[in-house]
């Protein structure tokens, strides 16, 4: 299931979400976090749901902090949809499947 | 619509435990959890009361074997998040975007989640700044200041966490004294990184795209003022994760589900446990032990209604 998420770095950030031709979900998270763990399951789902609709990443921050640092996110988890390389929707916390989906839904409309 | 005996709610210490029993007394269990399994317990560093455990034992891996030892006795565990739940006859339908399930009895253990102070500012800078899990985003505060703010157990210990990465940690409490287990309180007092600011109450959290400061105010004086930080914690006692139970259970005033001392709920053959009931003490001790119990009620009531 894991096969369809991407694992991005600050490296290639840029080129793989904000340069994506479709919208993307970011899952900014530590090994260190909970809550993160906790989500996990749900954002593999989402990346086996919208193969191919979203393109569905994780970003460690651990080993990226300039990403989330341009974010300015000091939370995670943290959920970011990013379209046409802007930020759509941003959420942060362990929230409910449904919850992201409609997130997700907002910007496939 | 698939039919199971016994549907438990929640994968936390409680529904774990429920679980565990539940598995071992071989009834027609299934256990449903919109996340991962471990509930507030992951959100905890180091648990230090869990009987038993002399050393203490790390949040991550109390949940990790709560869940191991319920599947060793082959409970079943689906991620599903329960949007509703109505009785129809005997029966008790359980709602999710996946579908329906129904159930000869329930047992809700929904658990809770970390209340919000609901002040200007604070949904606005939630994930900039505002955190609610120390544990979590402890670590973005390397050599900052930060403000925690509340007196219970969680605001002790997360405070005292917070110092391993703050230089200087703010603890706002609106009385003069903490209402934290002595033991934690103790900590809090004797760690030289952490002041604590009593009587005083947080109005605003400031800050443009960041937390720049938290506006107090001192209850003695009444002298308001900002008081500049890089990030406030908030650690203000749990909401319970309920809101969906509205009007199907009696619940108390904040929404916590109201039971017997068998765990019973006012809808028959609905039984609750854990964080999300209305009683005195929320650990993870009694949530287990309200586990067990509530499989005992219905296991029981399975005998005397459904046999």
């Amino acid at each position: 299931m894991a096969d369809n998420i991407l694992q991005v770095s600050d490296d290639n950030f840029e080129e793989e979400i904000l340069g994506s031709d479709i919208p993307a979900l970011v899952d900014f998270w530590a090994a260190w976090c909970g809550p993160c763990r906790a989500i996990a399951p749900v954002v593999e789902e989402l990346a086996e749901q919208y193969a191919g609709q979203v393109k569905v990443a994780k970003l460690n921050v651990d080993e990226s902090p300039k990403t989330p640092g341009q974010y300015g996110i000091r939370a995670i988890p943290t959920l970011i949809v990013f379209k046409g390389g802007e930020v759509a929707e941003q959420i942060t916390g362990a929230v409910s499947k449904a919850h992201l989906e409609q997130a997700i839904q907002k910007q496939l409309a | 619509m698939e039919t199971r005996d016994l549907v438990i709610v929640g994968a936390g210490p409680a529904g774990l435990t429920a679980g565990l029993y539940a598995a071992r007394a071989r009834m027609d269990v299934l256990l449903l959890e919109k996340l991962s399994p471990g509930g507030q317990v992951l959100t905890t560093d180091m648990v230090e009361n869990w009987p038993g455990a002399v050393d203490g034992i790390t949040g991550f891996e109390l949940a990790d074997r709560m869940r191991d030892h319920a599947l060793k006795f082959g409970l079943e565990i689906q991620m599903h998040e329960v949007t509703k739940l109505h009785a129809d006859g005997k029966y008790k339908v359980l709602d999710s975007p996946d579908g329906e399930i129904r159930a000869k009895a329930v047992i809700l253990a929904v658990g809770a989640q970390p209340r919000k102070l609901g002040m200007p500012g604070e949904d606005t800078l939630t994930g900039k700044g505002v955190s609610y899990c120390g544990t979590c985003d402890g670590p973005f505060y390397r050599d900052q200041v930060v403000v925690a703010i509340g007196g219970g157990d969680t605001a002790a210990e997360e405070a005292v966490f917070l110092t391993r990465f703050a230089k200087k940690v703010y603890l706002v409490h609106r009385r003069d004294e903490l209402r934290a287990a002595g033991v934690l309180a103790e900590r809090v007092l004797q760690n030289d990184k952490i002041e604590v600011l009593w009587s005083h109450v947080p109005l605003a959290v400031v800050g443009e795209g960041g937390v720049e400061a938290v506006r107090l105010k001192n209850l003695k004086t009444d002298e308001e003022f900002d008081l500049a930080t890089d990030g406030a914690f908030v650690f203000v006692g749990t909401v319970p994760n309920t809101e969906f139970l509205r009007d199907v259970v009696d619940m108390d005033q904040q929404g916590f589900i109201v039971h017997d001392r068998n765990q019973q709920t006012s809808l028959d053959g609905v039984f609750s446990a854990g964080d999300c009931c209305s009683k005195l003490l929320r650990q993870i001790v009694v949530a287990a032990g309200e586990g067990a119990v509530a499989t005992y009620a219905a296991q029981k009531y399975l005998e005397d209604h459904h046999e």
